[in-house]
Parts: structure tokens; C-alpha cells; sequence
């Protein structure tokens, strides 16, 4: 049982949103887990709800307007709905969190240090010597060149990436079982950026940390993630091992995605398979599939909304028929690689 | 070929742009945003420039149109001096050369109508009757895949990806021969990117555009370029066609740059990532003799000293390195 038991188990999560033009849902019934030093990467443009995802994961959603429904289990516990004491025990200390912009994180007055010291003592009691020590330890982890220094600096003497590394060093310091980032490279160089990803593979393997990676890069997740999901208008379209994914992806969206990138080897297409228009408002929602309108592939069925189908292997929310959908996506212009 | 090549539409001679940054005359410092950067861009040709935030990249497109004076050197376009043009006579000029900027709703007025923001480049360097008008705005917005009835909306009507449209349509206004483009694609998702992209690319076959298109995204720059240029603290280390740059680099810079990009792939991943050391240097202290050498894998003594020139390697393709990689 015990060995059976997901570190995260989230189900039919829901997040909407009252506002004057009427409740507007921003995730509707996701639902997914994560295991034990597992990379998932959450891919989708913006709108898609994978934000919001993660904020309500954290209890991080705080609107009065906001209406959030389901069920997030942390090794077994429902966080939903937890008191803020008790949801302070995880958060932080077994569940940490990267933000895109690393300077929500951080308050411009204090050292970088004393904001990790003042992490650890939070949650653990020690002295303020050892979380000191912990602390250059932790930026000596991420990188962080000269780390004794570094500890003694406030943000605005960082660079950006050394920002972004000192914020996951504070996520870091309390051992999480799984790190949640929010589009933690966006705002970084490319070299930069290859740094980050890089400590966020090596993290699991010297934390044994799970992370949940979100991004709407497809080459970001390429890099690090061992299972993908992707979301649209609010719902997981397409989950499947990476492999899966980037070698057979099922859904229209994804092959749409992934014919919208550029390719860094071979010849250069005369144009690029681009999804027309744009991702649905939140608040006109289209009946049934959502990416319908967009689709090449729609027919009748798609009145409906398409569901997930079951857990586990690779699965999509598509009423297309499973068998033949690789020789259909060959037939989207712009053809695809053999 | 190459003997038959046109004169370049614009030719930067050891263009340097220098800003001065603090307060008081004591503490005050020169930020050396652009450095002697020389080249030639050729009508009907797009020249990629790439480089990470704070290369001089933005910079140099906005010295290429004059909307910043230029420190030194030399900025001819179709043939003439403009360096130091007044706003006078560079007014006739303008006409010829435009942006397209990362933000469109920054330079989009919220409380005026799109077909009037369209309209008023015709106000100031046309006299065309209101009906005359109408028509060219009507024309525009079908260029950039609008509708005519877009006109009469405002810009918070519109996403992201229609803003853009609209910021390309009202650089194509005028009929111009250059379009500067900087980072036009890089605040939309990758799907709206990619109609981004075509259009700007059909555009320049219908029109016969010339294009410079800055961008800190690789795989677009491949996509949409014939030549590149890679930029690093203000000068250019490595400039040719695309292929050549991004399947052989020579540039150490442009290798670690090249293997840094994530390729959505999980077959054809890069034989090796190159991880580079440290931090970018400020620009307001850039290292001596050749600017990269501080996270180069190949410096030497030399590199210390020394800054390295452009020069061929290959045709069309030059670099700017002591001890360039193996073509």
C-alpha cells in the first residue's frame, strides 16, 4: 500500500472564477499524479490553466471569487481545504515552489542569506550558525560561485540566473519531496538557462526530489521531464511518457505545437504548420472540444467534450480513432519527419 | 553571383554606440552598448541578429533606423550618409526604413481606433483624401490577414498575436524597403509565433522586403533568416549564412549559444551541451583583448591581450576568434 501510494494524487481539480460576466472556469477536472523523483512537465500556452493548476495545488489561490473543487493529496493527505497551519507544514518544508520572475521570492532588503536562513528556521529548529552553514552549503549546491559571499549579497547584486539559482536553493533547504516551478527559465538566457535546467535534473538525484515543471517550452521539456502532460483551454489534453509524446503525439493541439516550432536541424520548412487563430477566452468557452474550432480534424463527434480516457500509459482526450491518427497528423501541410 | 550582387541597401562602417549611465559627472560611466559593428545588408535579404539580453542587439537595430544617434562610425542607407542626418532630411528617409517592435500594444494609442492609428503615417508623409485614406487602411489590414471591419475597433479588442499584426501593418504603411524587427515574436505563444512567422515571411516575398530580425530565439532565426549575425557584448563575433553558423560554428560563442537551445526532440538530442561558465560581463566593464575569453574554452594568453577581428573563414563566413573551432 504504502509503496503503491503516489507522492501527489490530484483529481477532477476545478478552479473557477465568479466575475461580473458569470463564473468563468480557468481548470476543469485535471486530474494526475507524480511519483517519487519523477520530472513531469506541464506544457501549454497561456490561458491553458497550468498556472492555475499549480497555485491551487499550493493553497495558493486566495481570491474570494475564486471556487476551487477536487481533491490534491500529498502522500495520502488532502491539502484542499487545509487549514493554514497545517498547509504550512508542507508547503515550503515538503512541497517548495519557483516562480518564473525569482524577485516574488525574494524581498530586495535582505541578504540572500538571511532569506534562506529565515526559510530553514521556519520549518526546522536550528541554530542560526548551522542555517547559516546550511545555507552556503545550498548555494554552494545550486552553483552558485562562491557561495560564502554570495550569502552576504542582496538580489539587485545578482544576475538574473544567480537569482533564479538562490531562490531554488531556498526551496532546496528544507529537503522538499517535490519542487513545483512555474516557468522557471522563461526569463533566463538561453546559456543561462541550460545552466538551471541542468541543476534541475541533478536535483533529483541529489535531493531525490519530484518536480513539477511548468513551461510552454517543448524543448525545455524535451530536456529534463520524464512524463509530459499537455493542457488547453483549461483541461489535460494529452498525457504520455516523454518518449511517447514527442515520438507519437495523439492530439491535434500537440501535433499543432509541435509543427509551430522551428526545427534546429535539417531543412527549413517553406512554412511552419502554425494552429490557426487563437486559444479560446475563458469566458466563451466553445461546446464540446475546445480546441474544436482550431482543429483540422473535427467532425461531429466533437460536439462532445472528449474525456481522458483512463490513467496511466498514453492517453487524449480526442475522439479521433487511435488507430491511423500518426498517418492523419502526416497528412496536417507542412508534412511531418518520418 | 557574387559579381552581380546589387550595392548593399545599408552599410554600417565601425558603427559604436556609447551611453553614459549614473547621476553626477563623478560617477558617471560609459556603457559600450554596440562596438564598432560593420555590415552589409543587401536588398531582398533577412540578416538574423542573435544574442542574449544585453549583447547590444536591440541597440544596434535601433542605431540601423536612427531612432538613437549613433557615437561613431558610419550608417549609410541605399547609397547616402545618414549618420548624422538632422531629423530634417532624415524625414524623407523614414519612409523607407521601419520597426516592428517585441510590444505592439506599447505603440498602439488604447483610445484611438486601429484605422486610425493606421492612417497616420499617411497624415504625416502623404496627402491622400479621406476616402483615398480608408482604402490604404482597408489594404493593410488584409496584407496582415485582418478584416476591413477591424478598423473601427480599438487595440484591447484584439490579442496578442492581432496587436502584432496590426504593429506590422502600420510598419508596412508607408511602403518601405527595410523593416527592422525586434524580437516580434517573442511575447506570443509558440502557436500564434508561428502564424507570426509566415506572414512575415510571405510578406517579404509579395513585397520584396528586406528584413533585419532580432531575436534571442535560435530555431526562429534559422527559420526566417538567410544570414546571421551573432552578437556578444556589443560587437559581432560571428557573422554568415545560416546554415553555415548553426550547423558548423567557429565561433566558440555561437557553439555554447547553439548547444544551449532545447530541442524539442527526444532522438536527435546535440551530441554535447556546452555549458558556459559564470555570467555574462557588465558591459560597463567588459573584459580586455577578446571580449568572450573570460568563458572561453580556448582562451589563451593571446585572447587577454589581444581582441580578435572579423575575418574569413569561409565565403561569406567570418569570425571573430583567435583560435576559431574546426569548420
Amino acid at each position: 500500500m504504502a509503496t503503491e501510494m503516489p507522492l501527489l494524487a490530484v483529481e477532477n481539480l476545478c478552479v473557477s472564477f465568479r466575475t461580473d460576466g458569470g463564473v468563468v472556469p480557468a481548470v476543469s477536472g485535471v486530474s494526475f499524479s507524480v511519483e517519487r523523483r519523477e520530472i513531469l512537465g506541464v506544457v501549454g500556452e497561456s490561458g491553458s490553466g497550468k498556472s492555475q493548476t499549480l497555485l491551487a495545488i499550493m493553497g495558493l489561490i486566495n481570491s474570494p471569487n475564486a471556487i476551487v473543487t477536487g481533491s490534491v493529496r500529498f502522500l495520502g493527505q488532502e491539502m484542499l481545504g487545509l487549514k493554514r497551519r497545517a498547509l504550512d507544514a508542507i508547503r515550503g518544508r515538503q512541497v517548495a515552489m519557483v516562480f518564473q520572475d525569482p524577485m516574488t521570492a525574494l524581498t530586495p532588503v535582505h541578504t540572500i542569506g538571511d532569506q534562506i536562513i529565515e526559510q530553514i528556521r521556519a520549518h526546522e529548529s536550528l541554530s542560526r550558525g548551522a542555517a547559516r552553514r546550511r545555507a552556503v552549503e545550498l548555494l554552494d549546491a545550486v552553483g552558485l560561485p562562491s557561495p560564502e559571499s554570495a550569502v552576504d549579497r542582496y538580489p539587485h547584486q545578482l544576475s538574473g540566473g544567480m537569482r533564479q539559482r538562490a531562490v531554488i536553493a531556498m526551496a532546496l533547504s528544507c529537503n522538499p519531496a517535490l519542487l513545483i516551478a512555474d516557468e522557471p527559465t522563461t526569463a533566463l538566457d538561453v546559456t543561462v538557462q541550460a545552466q538551471i535546467l541542468e541543476l534541475i535534473g541533478r536535483l533529483r538525484d541529489s535531493f531525490g526530489s519530484a518536480v513539477i515543471l511548468v513551461t510552454h517550452d517543448l524543448g525545455v521539456v524535451a530536456e529534463v521531464a520524464d512524463r509530459v502532460m499537455v493542457m488547453y483551454a483549461g483541461r489535460v489534453v494529452e498525457e504520455g511518457g516523454k518518449g511517447q509524446l514527442f515520438r507519437e503525439p495523439l492530439h491535434p493541439y500537440s501535433w499543432g505545437l509541435f509543427g509551430s516550432i522551428p526545427p534546429m536541424h535539417g531543412p527549413r520548412p517553406a512554412r511552419l504548420t502554425a494552429i490557426p487563430g487563437s486559444p479560446p477566452k475563458l469566458s466563451q468557452m466553445p461546446q464540446g472540444c475546445a480546441f474544436g474550432p482550431r482543429c483540422g480534424f473535427r467532425h461531429e463527434a466533437c460536439a462532445a467534450q472528449p474525456s481522458l480516457g483512463s490513467a496511466g500509459g498514453h492517453r487524449s482526450a480526442c475522439f479521433l480513432p487511435r488507430e491511423g491518427r500518426h498517418e492523419l497528423r502526416r497528412t496536417l501541410a507542412g508534412g511531418v519527419p518520418a | 553571383m557574387s559579381e552581380t550582387k546589387p550595392p548593399p541597401l545599408v552599410r554600417t562602417s565601425e558603427l559604436s554606440k556609447h551611453y553614459p549611465v549614473g547621476r553626477s559627472p563623478l560617477q558617471r560611466r560609459i556603457v559600450h552598448a554596440v562596438e564598432q559593428v560593420s555590415l552589409e545588408i543587401f536588398p531582398g535579404e533577412t540578416l538574423g541578429i542573435v544574442g542574449e539580453s544585453g549583447c547590444g542587439k536591440s541597440t544596434l537595430g535601433r542605431c540601423l533606423v536612427r531612432l538613437t544617434d549613433i557615437t561613431s562610425g558610419t550608417l549609410e542607407f541605399a547609397g547616402r550618409d545618414i549618420t548624422r542626418a538632422s531629423q530634417r532630411q532624415l524625414r524623407p528617409v523614414r519612409r523607407q526604413m521601419q520597426m516592428v517592435f517585441q510590444d505592439p500594444s506599447a505603440s498602439l494609442n488604447p483610445r484611438r481606433r486601429v484605422g486610425d492609428l493606421l492612417a497616420d503615417p499617411f497624415r504625416v508623409h502623404e496627402k491622400l483624401s479621406r476616402s483615398e485614406m480608408a482604402d490604404r487602411v482597408e489594404d493593410l489590414l488584409v496584407r496582415v490577414e485582418l478584416l476591413p471591419e477591424h478598423a473601427q475597433r480599438f487595440p484591447h479588442e484584439f490579442s496578442g498575436g492581432q496587436r502584432q499584426r496590426i504593429g506590422i501593418a502600420r510598419a508596412l504603411a508607408l511602403r518601405p524597403q527595410l523593416i527592422v524587427a525586434d524580437e516580434p515574436v517573442s511575447a506570443l505563444d509558440v502557436s500564434i509565433q508561428a502564424q507570426i512567422i509566415n506572414l512575415l515571411a510571405d510578406l517579404r516575398d509579395a513585397l520584396k522586403l528586406t528584413y533585419v530580425f532580432i531575436a534571442h530565439d535560435l530555431s526562429v532565426v534559422r527559420q526566417f533568416s538567410s544570414r546571421v549575425a551573432v552578437m556578444y557584448l556589443g560587437s559581432i563575433v560571428e557573422t554568415g549564412p545560416v546554415d553555415a553558423v548553426f550547423s558548423s560554428p567557429r565561433h566558440h560563442y555561437t557553439a555554447a549559444l547553439r548547444s544551449a537551445v532545447p530541442v524539442p526532440d527526444v532522438d536527435n538530442r546535440p551530441a554535447q551541451r556546452i555549458v558556459l561558465k559564470g555570467d555574462l560581463p557588465s558591459p560597463l566593464d567588459p573584459p580586455s583583448g577578446c571580449r568572450f575569453h573570460t568563458r572561453c574554452v580556448a582562451a589563451t594568453s593571446l585572447c587577454r591581450y589581444e581582441r580578435p577581428v572579423l575575418s574569413f573563414v569561409d565565403t561569406n563566413h567570418l569570425v571573430a576568434c583567435h583560435h576559431p573551432r574546426a569548420g
